[in-house]
């Protein structure tokens, strides 16, 4: 995924002011920022669902709106969840929207409930759900688009910082059983030096800094998070989001 | 259970406040019945008014099942077409300001003396609170619920089919419980213009007689035959929107 000089006006202000970004496949980029940043504007046009003013954008070598749509697929930052569906039918949405019959939708999205660690609760609808599981089916849902891109946007802003802390990791494991390409949007730099190969600061309309996550995080996250290079990148990245 | 007694008691009250003024006072019974008069009315009666009853009855269901079916493929078809809504929409309000007292007597004159005129004046009746309840409600979906499938394969239809329409499902029923009280009220004025069964022929044909309190008995029968329709239509969304939180109560 690549683009150049990506510009966005909204009334007059340029929210997105010549952006550029490269993600290789597979690879996971993080963008910070203060919240209405522009973070949120990116990812739309990433995936297709809006179009820069200037610049382009290409996504696995796609350049136009609909053909950036068909490799992407978006986690919203509210879980977005149906309240008809239950969670296994909810995970299982895109399946049906590309045509699969309900029943092998079903079939397909049901080992993964168990794999990731959400056996049991396949047959809950969205309200019986915690705020941490609700999320947990909202990825699934997103990974089972089976979309080379995952575009996430802020996907566990809404949780209080433990919950968070775990989906952090849950995710970190879902994603090495299930490799993506990753546009992580988070306005917590942590989350996104956790998760992240490389990390885009976003601060007034532009790229205010750029940083490779090059410290080792196989540890716990206690001791990873209060590493000397840990702490001097999230210095770096404080600085830059001013 | 407990919500059903605050009406009831009220209810008691009125009607035994009602005996008492009419004994008091004695008042005729083509005058102003008696609630006893009224009950030995339904009573004697009883083959009379069942056999109107179930004449009406089948009015009100198949016309509000009419009024259903047409409200919902209107609605559907001016959710998918902007030009359908402005062409459509002032002509359905303008249907609504046409007395339904008048329109009845000229279907009858068309149409004749049959079931035909009763379910399309019911339809009248009915058809536009669910019109304009299932159109908001369809459009009322989430923006971004809409962005999130579009990005999941997602195409018009799929929105319509898993977003919009079960998302709208609420709001259709509000209409729907909206359009049952009137239902009732629709046959009586389609068997005014012209019937020769039916509780609004009762009723015609007691007034001259003087049989007030048959009149009433049939009005209550009325009230008895819109409340089930109300009931049944509740029980409907109870069993098709089972996700809604149980805070509404009918």
């Amino acid at each position: 995924m690549a683009a150049r000089g990506v510009l966005r006006i909204f009334e007059g202000r340029r929210v997105l002011d010549g952006i550029d970004l490269d993600v290789p496949a597979r690879g996971r980029v993080g963008i910070v920022g203060r919240s209405a940043v522009g973070k949120s504007t990116l990812l739309s046009i990433v995936a297709g669902l809006d179009e820069p003013d200037a610049g382009e954008i290409s996504v696995g070598g796609a350049a136009t709106a609909s053909e950036r749509l068909a490799r992407c697929a978006l986690m919203p930052q509210r879980d977005c969840l149906l309240p008809w569906r239950t969670a296994l039918d909810n995970a299982a949405l895109a399946l049906e929207n590309a045509g699969v019959p309900q029943r092998d939708a079903r079939h397909r999205a049901a080992p993964l409930f168990t794999r990731l660690g959400l056996a049991g609760s396949e047959q809950l609808r969205p309200a019986k759900l915690s705020g941490g599981m609700r999320q947990r089916v909202a990825f699934l849902r997103t990974l089972l688009a089976d979309k080379p891109v995952l575009l996430l946007d802020e996907p566990f802003g809404a949780l209080d910082a433990i919950t968070r802390a775990e989906l952090q990791e849950w995710l970190a494991g879902a994603l090495a059983t299930a490799p993506r390409t990753v546009l992580l949007v988070t306005h917590d730099v942590e989350e996104a030096l956790l998760l992240c190969e490389r990390v885009l600061v976003l601060a007034g309309g532009r790229v205010a800094a750029a940083l490779d996550v090059d410290v080792p995080r196989d540890g716990p996250r206690r001791e990873v998070v209060t590493s000397a290079a840990f702490t001097d990148l999230r210095e770096r990245a404080l600085e830059a989001i001013g | 259970m407990r919500r059903t007694w605050p009406p009831l008691g009220l209810l008691a009250a009125a009607v035994g406040f009602w005996e008492l003024v009419v004994r008091a006072a004695h008042v005729p019974d083509y005058l102003f019945p008696a609630p006893t008069a009224v009950v030995s009315s339904l009573v004697g009666d009883a083959g009379l008014l069942g056999r109107a009853t179930l004449v009406t009855a089948r009015e009100v269901v198949l016309g509000y099942l009419l009024a259903v079916a047409v409200a919902l493929a209107i609605a559907v078809a001016i959710h998918f077409s902007a030009a359908l809504r402005r062409a459509l929409l002032p002509i359905l309000v303008l249907s609504q300001t046409v007395p339904t007292v008048l329109l009845a007597p000229i279907l009858a004159i068309l149409l004749g003396y049959g079931i035909e005129p009763k379910l399309i004046v019911v339809a009248v009746v009915c058809f536009f609170p669910i019109v304009v309840n299932a159109v908001d409600g369809l459009r009322s979906a989430d923006a971004e619920l809409i962005r999130m499938m579009r990005t999941l394969h997602g195409g018009r239809l799929a929105i319509f089919r898993r977003i919009e329409l079960p998302g709208a499902l609420p709001a259709i029923f509000s209409g729907a419980r909206v359009a049952a009280t009137y239902a009732a009220v629709g046959a009586v004025f389609g068997e005014w213009a012209g019937s020769s069964s039916g509780l609004g022929f009762v009723i015609l044909q007691a007034q001259p007689a003087l049989e007030t309190a048959r009149i009433f008995a049939a009005v209550l029968v009325l009230s008895a035959l819109a409340l089930s329709l109300y009931a049944l239509v509740t029980l409907a969304e109870r069993v098709l929107v089972p996700w809604q939180p149980e805070a509404r109560n009918a």
